[in-house]
């Protein structure tokens, strides 16, 4: 019963998204404000109606009810709790629930807290809002039905990939879906205003939070989704530039363009045809990314499933969303006005280049993931694009946005002098020369791409705290605040990055017991090797000593069999110190009793994911004072009528 | 500057940045972009030694063969109608076994030898990169 009462929810959830859409574009038509006070409620309601019937779907995991399909493919009665739970978005069909979840939530969100946005702009976001939800409700329900019966039901479920059993699965795909989402508010925000020709200061104002609150959460999933391939993988790796990890940076740099893009348009009334554009560039890379990890037409522990008639189902949505957001930008943007102008030299003119520098490798990314598969479909040669493509292209890039990065917040909005701009640089490029003196000195073979990352992220560093300089902090406003995290993040991230690319020490040897081997600072005995069980799991575990100085602490790498699905994993041990990570992983024994062992330090690895944290929590406390002040400033235009 | 001019250089700036990043895009992709071979394809196509690219098929029953050193492997890749032999240093992924899929990243050397630098095994037991499942599909057909 648990699971046809999921479906009517669903199948209900779906109505009310055509009402909506229907009544919202029928009431804006013919002005008829009966049919317009419906929308806001409609959308709460469907909001509670999908969240309902992904509840449904929880429950049914977490009792491992075998009769559901999707449960007995994916679930096992031996499998933990948390994955149990965690499985149900562990699989196409339930993801793709959650997805629609998510958007029904967010749409209901706009409808209840979305107070300083014109009422016709408001009703023109909610109906495109349940325009795209509509689309995902029909690929669920005719192509990916989470609740379909097995019969008869198996005695015993299939169990999850023992690589997506591990926490960060519980944690990953929500607070990305909840980025990748996000920007469909900002999409429907974007074609809202189109529709009703209201694109402008207020509206951007408007939009902010929303983006910035999907950023953070995309930032976020990013950020965790690169730990965990680094930990859980054993490769040593923090990214690889898989299509599916290039699926998730895609809409991360068109949403990192559209806020700043945002501001210039909440804050000095300019780039307003831009602006838009971003809003409706960013949705689609995010719904380019559920195409390309959904469609199975990569080959990754993401593509869950591999059915054509789904691949091209996203397709189509992808196209009709995205083509008619497009068409509408075409009629319409005659019809947004032009915003005020400003100088070159300017904290607009930074914030333009910003803005290229991101498109440029947005549109390298996009390149380099689209290109294999295309060459596949049109000549049938089959290519890969990997790392090396990635970093020599954007990489320079990245560069250059990080210098501008330096200067941009110390410009004035409108209008700046190149010299008055030197003057507050000097101590920046100051500690840039000296970082470049130091790394040369220090390290004199290193490669030229981590010697610029380096050097750029400590002059970097010093331009981001700038604008706090001769400020009474108490009185900083709190985004500026935000924005000094968020930009020493990058700072503290890159340094992390071109740390662990020039100095990791790696050694691979073949092991006794008894051996000791040197890496980094480190001496690490291999003391014994063991068998261990878990729930669901039997592994070997070896245990080594890791000596440095007078400390010395034990770490504990394991090779995993899983026996539902029946595969192994490598579970690494890493200890992680104030300058580094050591990471270890136990390989295989070969005949004479030796065991395979990696060894990496890692210097300063940790500053990549502490500093995709600062600008998560940088990009939440620039949110958190946007709407602090607009909300003071709301309360003092009642307190002057 | 007029509101015109303005509009102007700015989409004048946005095209040259776009037709910048193409171009390197293009130049970096021609150089970087790395083929995949199944061993047919590369036995064919007389892959120049040195070039970056990936070998796909399947790993022959009983060719996996350990060089003293303990951590170099040597094993066969197979379509079912060539063989190609590969070396590799490194530790093998979890799913690494005889008589299943795997790709692996590297170039040749001047005897013939594929030097592996990542192995590439399937993710799950229902899992086989479908350039492998289409190139074995191909020869299965050809062998028929």
């Amino acid at each position: 019963m648990i699971a046809e009462t999921g479906l009517a929810l669903l199948w209900l959830a779906g109505a009310l998204a055509a009402l909506q859409l229907l009544l919202g574009a029928i009431g804006l038509r013919w002005q008829r404000d009966d049919l317009i006070a419906a929308v806001r409620p409609i959308a709460v309601v469907q909001a509670v109606l999908a969240s309902l019937a992904f509840a449904l779907l929880i429950y049914l995991f977490v009792t491992v009810d075998l009769s559901v399909a999707l449960v007995a493919a994916n679930d096992h009665s031996a499998k933990p709790l948390l994955y149990k739970f965690a499985g149900s978005w562990g699989n196409h069909e339930g993801s793709m629930l959650m997805w629609v979840t998510i958007l029904a939530i967010g749409g209901g969100a706009v409808a209840l807290l979305e107070r300083r946005l014109e009422n016709r702009t408001l009703i023109a976001t909610l109906s495109a809002q349940a325009a795209i939800g509509l689309g995902f409700y029909a690929f669920l329900l005719f192509a990916s039905n989470p609740f379909a019966r097995l019969d008869p039901a198996p005695p015993e479920g299939q169990g999850l990939n023992p690589l997506l059993q591990d926490p960060g699965l519980a944690f990953h795909p929500p607070t990305l879906y909840l980025g990748y989402v996000g920007l469909s508010i900002a999409f429907s925000f974007a074609v809202g205003a189109l529709v009703t020709r209201d694109v402008g200061p207020a509206f951007a104002r408007a939009m902010r939070p929303w983006v910035l609150g999907a950023w953070v959460m995309l930032t976020l999933g990013i950020t965790a989704g690169s730990y965990w391939a680094y930990y859980e993988l054993g490769w040593g790796g923090w990214w690889f530039w898989d299509p599916v990890e290039n699926a998730s940076l895609m809409p991360w740099l068109a949403a990192t363009a559209l806020l700043h893009s945002v501001t210039v348009l909440a804050t000095r009334d300019g780039l307003r045809a831009w602006t838009v554009m971003l809003a409706v560039v960013a949705f689609s890379m995010s719904m380019v990314g559920t195409f390309l990890v959904r469609s199975g037409i990569l080959t990754s522990v993401h593509a869950f499933a591999v059915d054509p008639r789904r691949g091209s189902f996203i397709l189509a949505l992808l196209a009709i969303y995205i083509g008619g957001a497009l068409a509408l930008f075409a009629l319409r943007v005659g019809t947004v006005r032009e915003g005020s102008r400003f100088d070159a030299v300017s904290r607009e003119g930074a914030l333009i280049i910003n803005n290229l520098l991101l498109s440029a490798i947005l549109g390298i990314v996009l390149v380099g993931t689209l290109y294999p598969l295309m060459a596949e479909a049109m000549t049938g040669e089959k290519i890969s694009v990997g790392a090396p493509y990635f970093n020599s292209a954007a990489g320079p890039l990245a560069l250059i946005l990080m210098a501008a990065l330096s200067a941009g917040p110390l410009l004035r909005w409108r209008r700046d002098e190149l010299r008055s701009l030197a003057g507050r640089l000097a101590l920046p490029a100051l500690i840039t020369a000296g970082a470049l003196a130091a790394v040369i000195a220090l390290a004199p073979g290193i490669r030229i791409l981590p010697l610029l990352g380096l050097v750029f992220a400590a002059g970097l560093a010093a331009a981001s705290v700038a604008p706090l300089w001769r400020r009474n902090l108490r009185h900083a406003p709190l985004f500026v605040w935000g924005m000094v995290i968020a930009h020493l993040g990058v700072a503290v991230s890159a340094a992390g990055m071109a740390s662990e690319s020039a100095f990791t020490k790696e050694r691979l040897v073949a092991a006794r017991i008894g051996e000791s081997f040197d890496v980094g600072p480190y001496r690490v005995r291999f003391d014994a090797v063991a068998p261990v069980a878990g729930p669901n799991w039997t592994a070997v575990q070896g245990t080594l000593t890791a000596t440095r100085g007078t400390t010395s602490f034990a770490l504990q790498p394991e090779a995993r069999s899983f026996w539902a699905p029946p595969a192994q994993t490598n579970e690494s041990a890493i200890r992680t110190a104030l300058d580094g990570q050591l990471y270890v992983v136990l390989g295989n024994p070969d005949e004479t009793g030796r065991w395979q062992l990696r060894l990496w330090w890692k210097p300063m690895v940790t500053l990549i994911w502490a500093g995709g944290a600062m600008i998560a929590i940088g990009g939440a406390l620039a949110m958190l004072g946007h709407l602090l002040r607009d909300w003071r400033g709301a309360r003092r235009k009642e307190a002057w009528a | 500057m007029k509101a015109k001019h303005q509009r102007l250089v700015l989409i004048g700036l946005a095209v040259a940045a776009m037709i910048g990043a193409a171009l390197l895009a293009m130049s970096a992709l021609k150089d970087q972009a790395a083929y995949f071979y199944t061993p047919s394809d590369a036995i064919r196509d007389h892959v120049e030694a040195g070039r970056a690219v990936r070998l796909g098929g399947m790993v022959a029953d009983k060719s996996i063969k350990r060089e003293p050193d303990g951590i170099t492997i040597r094993f066969i890749v197979t379509d079912n109608a060539a063989t190609v032999p590969v070396r590799f240093t490194g530790i093998t992924p979890d799913l690494f076994k005889e008589k299943s899929g795997v790709v692996a990243e590297g170039a040749f050397d001047a005897s013939g030898t594929f030097i592996a630098t990542n192995i590439l095994a399937k993710h799950d037991e229902r899992y086989m990169p479908p350039q492998v499942a289409r190139g074995m599909h191909k020869t299965e057909s050809l062998v028929r």
